[in-house]
């Protein structure tokens, strides 16, 4: 007999929808007149919000990572990617999008649909703090024939050490882009939109970051599969009023789950953590997990705070309140960049480029007080970014008295993903970690 | 004399070691060229480059994932074996996430009194780079001045400035000679003397190469200048490498390397001006490291301006393994270069190179270039 009582999300279709609308409302652009962008999942996505509300972006990790999930779309674009030259140890999310502009196929396909042409962006808008963001879309341009490319570096330190100097040169970059944007586009931009949207993006980061606070229960009410289609959101557009109110919608639901000791994992006997981004062709490894032995993965840094804007309060990690929440109205174009950029400048997931403490210090209070008996590490030859500091967080962890396991593989090319070696691994660790299999 | 660049390049710790000795001051070591080594100067301190040794080692796994650059782990593995145990501060300006580890597990495993991360921008073609680093060099100038105790005035950044600029010319000048038909040192020879400049005294370092100037007005190789070569990409003080493609019948003219041109290309242009503005002028407008060549990508016209005025025949480009910045440019200025007609030989690089298998394939690669000259 099961130990807890489980049921489906509610909201679930819903955030599907949310998902499917947005690739084909880019795809879709030019048909109602609208323009497409392209730039990565931190981007400044609420700027060119200000150009109108028939503009749609595509961001890059999801979109690579949806190719990813695809593998033998996937394995076709990596050659494509490689047969023009580009090493194989790149990004894997980077080499996927790529070999989707030299194959001109699109990684979205609606079912029971012809995969379509790629469609091409019609301006790039990026921002920078990994070696290769900027690059990325520096291909893409070279491969597309030219596409208009805007970069902005936020690379100016820790947000402990957070100077005015260094809010001013983001804003200040933010600020040229705005007029860039205006140049490239013909059209006019409109302040109240950015406002909006950058009221939506501090809602959005914020409510993710409460929902995940709430998987602090006994038993968790999410597990981290579930939890990678849902943050994943925040990703593609947290700028979007749509998304910002399904965070909200999703946060009711999950604290009704708490509530009525809605599981998961219906036998929950351990609870663990990941970080960096997953092999995207082998999620089963999280129902292994469930189904051989109770073991709820109950998310990771990287799912909690890619997106989700955490501080430290009294000891603890804790959502970060939204501006709004605390009495904030803004009211013009530069105070709205300001607000965006002091509020984007906490994200968790940007502190660890500066140096592996920061990321540390995060993941043993997660371990703390989310009540984790381990923690799997996966050292993700796919992305240089987030696997940055990744062997100093693991002896940092091991330190604080928790049990690590560590796997390697990649998020986005599954050549490199040995599955059953990962899978004996578990086996060990739980064995390691006292967890039996389940009857 | 110009064989004192080697012998300072092969016994750099001794050197550091007697410079305090002599002189009682601090030597920082520090992890990129963006280092801004004017401000040091002036501060009395000693900046030195930590580089590898390309020797195997087994100290950096639990550290460093094996996915990163050889060379930051080779760069850690030199301050976790204590063959930095002289230095008194470690420093970094941001560049890439790669050698940055090698930094950050330096500062968490290796004792070292003082550190400094020296956020440097990325975005150096946007007019904002500037004025937010004359901020940052402020800070970086007042901890310097906090950590040996001593006021920097503007003319000590004036002179930091001088001292640093005078080895640029002086390099510069090194590097005009080897336009020539035949040049009168070796790209070896060339290496050592710009790898020697990142470790030494510049002051000292620039009387040195004043002499050897006067020395290659009259000097040859002795032996055929062979196909002239670029080299260009990742960090590369491989001289074992070096000296195998000069043994094979070539002769390196010109390069594209931090070890190389790209550390003293640009001068500082003080006119009279602010001395932190100018410093800052100048680590944005240098010609960058792939990490910051966004989003044109300039180097490509720099190189084969450089290829064309040097009178390069053929390129090699290399790569240290896993060196995302680099991967990315490659493939663009590989085309470029063979648009403009110079044959490309591409080879990544590790801690140590396999010797025997590279020169199979420089072998091959010269005779490509030695067909082209007699068809």
């Amino acid at each position: 007999m099961a130990k807890y009582k489980t049921a489906p999300l509610k909201s679930w279709e819903r955030a599907k929808e949310i998902r499917a609308d947005y690739y084909r409302n880019y795809e879709a652009a030019h048909e109602k007149g609208g323009l497409r962008w392209a730039g990565g999942a931190w981007t400044f996505d609420a700027v060119p919000a200000g150009l109108g509300d028939d503009v749609y972006p595509i961001t890059s990790e999801p979109y690579g990572a949806t190719i990813a999930f695809q593998k033998d779309f996937s394995d076709r674009c990596l050659e494509a990617a490689e047969r023009a030259g580009y090493a194989r140890d790149l990004c894997a999310y980077m080499r996927n999008y790529w070999g989707s502009i030299i194959l001109n196929e699109y990684g979205w396909v609606d079912p029971g649909e012809e995969r379509k042409p790629f469609p091409k962006p019609d301006f790039i808008w990026q921002d920078h703090i990994c070696c290769s963001h900027a690059k990325w879309y520096q291909v893409v341009s070279d491969l597309e024939g030219g596409i208009p490319e805007y970069c902005v570096d936020v690379s100016v330190g820790p947000y402990e050490k957070t100077t005015e100097h260094g809010i001013d040169y983001v804003v200040g970059q933010l600020s040229d882009g705005i007029d860039w944007l205006e140049k490239v586009t013909g059209r006019k931009y409109d302040d109240e939109k950015l406002i909006k949207a950058v009221y939506n993006t501090c809602r959005a980061e914020s409510t993710w970051a409460e929902i995940c606070m709430l998987n602090q229960a006994v038993p968790a009410p999410l597990e981290e599969k579930t939890m990678y289609s849902l943050y994943v959101l925040g990703t593609l557009q947290k700028s979007s009023q749509a998304v910002a109110d399904y965070y909200d919608e999703l946060k009711a639901e999950v604290q009704d789950r708490v509530a009525n000791g809605i599981a998961a994992v219906e036998n929950e006997h351990a609870r663990v953590m990941t970080d960096t981004q997953p092999p995207w062709g082998f999620l089963r490894v999280f129902r292994y997990m469930a189904e051989k032995y109770g073991c709820v993965s109950v998310g990771s840094l990287y799912t909690f705070a890619l997106i989700g804007n955490w501080i430290w309060k009294d000891g603890k990690f804790v959502p970060r309140p939204t501006p709004q929440s605390l009495g904030v109205e803004i009211k013009d174009r530069d105070q709205a960049l300001r607000v965006l950029v002091e509020w984007e400048l906490s994200k968790p997931e940007w502190q660890h480029f500066y140096h592996p403490k920061y990321k540390s210090d995060m993941m043993i209070q997660i371990a703390k007080d989310w009540k984790l008996n381990g923690v799997m590490l996966h050292y993700n030859r796919g992305c240089e970014g987030l696997s940055l500091g990744i062997a100093e967080n693991r002896l940092a962890i091991l330190d604080a008295g928790f049990p690590v396991m560590v796997f390697e593989g990649n998020m986005g090319d599954e050549r490199e993903f040995d599955e059953g070696r990962t899978m004996a691994r578990i086996d060990s660790f739980m064995e390691s970690l006292g967890v039996p299999k389940l009857a | 004399m110009i064989e004192m660049f080697q012998e300072w390049y092969e016994n750099r710790h001794e050197y550091a070691k007697y410079w305090k000795d002599k002189t009682g001051g601090k030597v920082l070591g520090y992890f990129c060229t963006y280092v801004p080594e004017e401000i040091c100067y002036a501060a009395g301190v000693l900046p030195v480059r930590i580089l590898g040794s390309h020797e195997p080692q087994d100290v950096t796994e639990p550290h460093i994932f094996a996915m990163y650059c050889p060379f930051c782990r080779d760069c850690l593995a030199q301050g976790l074996e204590g063959k930095f145990d002289y230095l008194d501060g470690i420093t970094i300006a941001q560049s890439c996430l790669h050698v940055r580890q090698a930094y950050t597990s330096w500062e968490m495993h290796v004792p070292t009194p003082w550190s400094y991360y020296l956020p440097m921008p990325h975005n150096v073609q946007s007019p904002r780079a500037v004025p937010y680093l004359v901020e940052e060099l402020k800070s970086f100038k007042t901890a310097l001045e906090d950590w040996t105790g001593k006021k920097i005035t503007d003319d000590d950044l004036r002179r930091g400035i001088e001292i640093v600029n005078k080895d640029r010319q002086l390099m510069k000048q090194v590097y005009e000679l080897r336009k020539r038909e035949e040049p009168p040192l070796s790209g070896l020879e060339s290496m050592y003397m710009v790898v020697a400049s990142q470790m030494t005294d510049k002051e000292e370092h620039a009387r040195i190469v004043e002499e050897t100037l006067k020395e290659l007005q009259n000097r040859t190789l002795g032996r055929p200048v062979g196909e002239r070569l670029m080299i260009l990409g990742s960090e590369d003080d491989d001289h074992e490498f070096v000296e195998m493609v000069e043994s094979c019948g070539s002769t390196f003219v010109i390069d594209d390397h931090c070890t190389g041109t790209r550390y003293f290309w640009d001068a500082v242009s003080l006119d009279g001006g602010d001395p932190l503005t100018a410093i800052a002028t100048r680590y944005v407008n240098r010609v960058p490291c792939p990490t910051k060549d966004w989003p044109i990508r300039t180097r490509t016209a720099h190189i084969l301006s450089l290829a064309k005025d040097w009178d390069a025949s053929g390129a090699v480009i290399l790569q240290q393994k896993f060196c995302d910045p680099h991967e990315l440019d490659i493939p663009a200025i590989k085309s470029a270069l063979e648009e403009q007609g110079l044959t490309t030989l591409f080879l990544e690089l590790d801690v140590t190179v396999p010797i025997g298998q590279f020169k199979t394939r420089v072998e091959a690669f010269l005779e490509i270039l030695q067909e082209e000259d007699l068809f």
